[in-house]
């Protein structure tokens, strides 16, 4: 009997479905793409398909083993439950929890605050909030870089942290933010672009990549 | 002879990250000490550079254990999780634990945010409509997904995260009057969740730094 591969539900540029795709990548787990288009057709998160799949209405979500989950964090913790090689999380503890404190950071605290449906209520101040988000919440994380990293965010084995690290560059960088004050971040970031993992998974390489933008 | 301190909690008495926190530490049974942090007073104290120390984010919860100090109020619950496995807050079920995590992201990071004290501020006017819809919003989607997952609780009939995370949410919408007719399930748990000693508690109107007026 055929089991069937999982489904990710994914945009391109999206970075939460980003985060999702490294940790399948980094897990060796094929999976299907179904592409979500967040612009087209005043947003195809909208439809009703789609909220039957996700009522939040957003991407990522995983069709995995039964079930169909969302929330990126929620998704890659379902990941290394199920799959714990390679590991995502470092098994000292207080490690562990500083993972994940900098991975939450990254999820509630920065990008929640510049995600498709906050900046469309921003109207023209849209790009000056974009980066204010950033910015304060990379002056943040430089500082508590500081006492964690090693190659990566926490030591020197990739981990959650890593995986929403990548994704919130690339957003700084599409909403030119200068980097100059955050080299920590910036140098990790490198680090990590390096690895198969996070190239595989880069929005110019998806399904749905426009044309202009692919790689 | 090592004398241990107990765990420090930097909280606000009405912020709902922290509440999060108080309850997981009531449930595990952890004694801690209180370090109030007034978000509203002298320009908002979690923007002191005492603070800034203790979290360069500057917000609250954060909590100093075992000789390190933690922010993110899921970070922190994890850990207490890791540590003091019992009663636990996770389904041994692998799939149900990947549900109680998803409510717990859902409200986290999909509804407070966006309706926190830091974005209200650049709302002006706009704001008690803005935290309604926010909050509307992201409870009728939590409403559907409780049909799939709900039991006594919000998913099956162990408290989990995801209910740590649904009662300080719910406080906050009656804060902002949001109507809550629309969600029945959300309704029904967060009252089942109220009778239990842990989430009263750690209440806001029960805090060291709960003002007179709003105390229980």
């Amino acid at each position: 009997m055929q089991i069937p591969s999982p489904i990710l539900y994914s945009y391109f540029r999206s970075s939460c479905s980003w985060r999702v795709r490294i940790a399948l990548a980094l897990k060796g787990i094929a999976y299907d793409v179904v592409p979500v288009n967040l612009l087209k057709d005043g947003g195809q998160q909208f439809s009703a398909e789609f909220k039957a799949v996700n009522p939040m209405q957003q991407v990522p979500a995983l069709k995995i083993d039964g079930i169909t989950l969302s929330q990126s964090l929620a998704i890659i913790h379902y990941l290394e439950d199920t799959c714990p090689n390679p590991r995502l999380l470092p098994q000292d503890l207080k490690k562990r929890a500083q993972v994940r404190m900098i991975a939450d950071h990254i999820v509630s605290g920065i990008q929640p605050l510049q995600n498709l449906s906050v900046l469309k209520q921003m109207g023209e101040k849209k790009m000056e909030w974009a980066q204010n988000c950033i910015a304060s919440g990379f002056q943040a994380l430089e500082q508590t870089l500081q006492h964690t990293a090693g190659r990566y965010c926490v030591g020197d084995e990739v981990s959650m942290a890593d995986l929403c690290l990548v994704p919130q560059v690339f957003n700084a960088e599409r909403f030119k933010v200068d980097m100059g004050p955050y080299p920590t971040i910036t140098r990790i970031n490198k680090a990590l672009l390096e690895l198969e993992a996070f190239k595989v998974s880069h929005p110019s390489l998806q399904p749905d990549t426009p044309a202009e933008l692919r790689a």
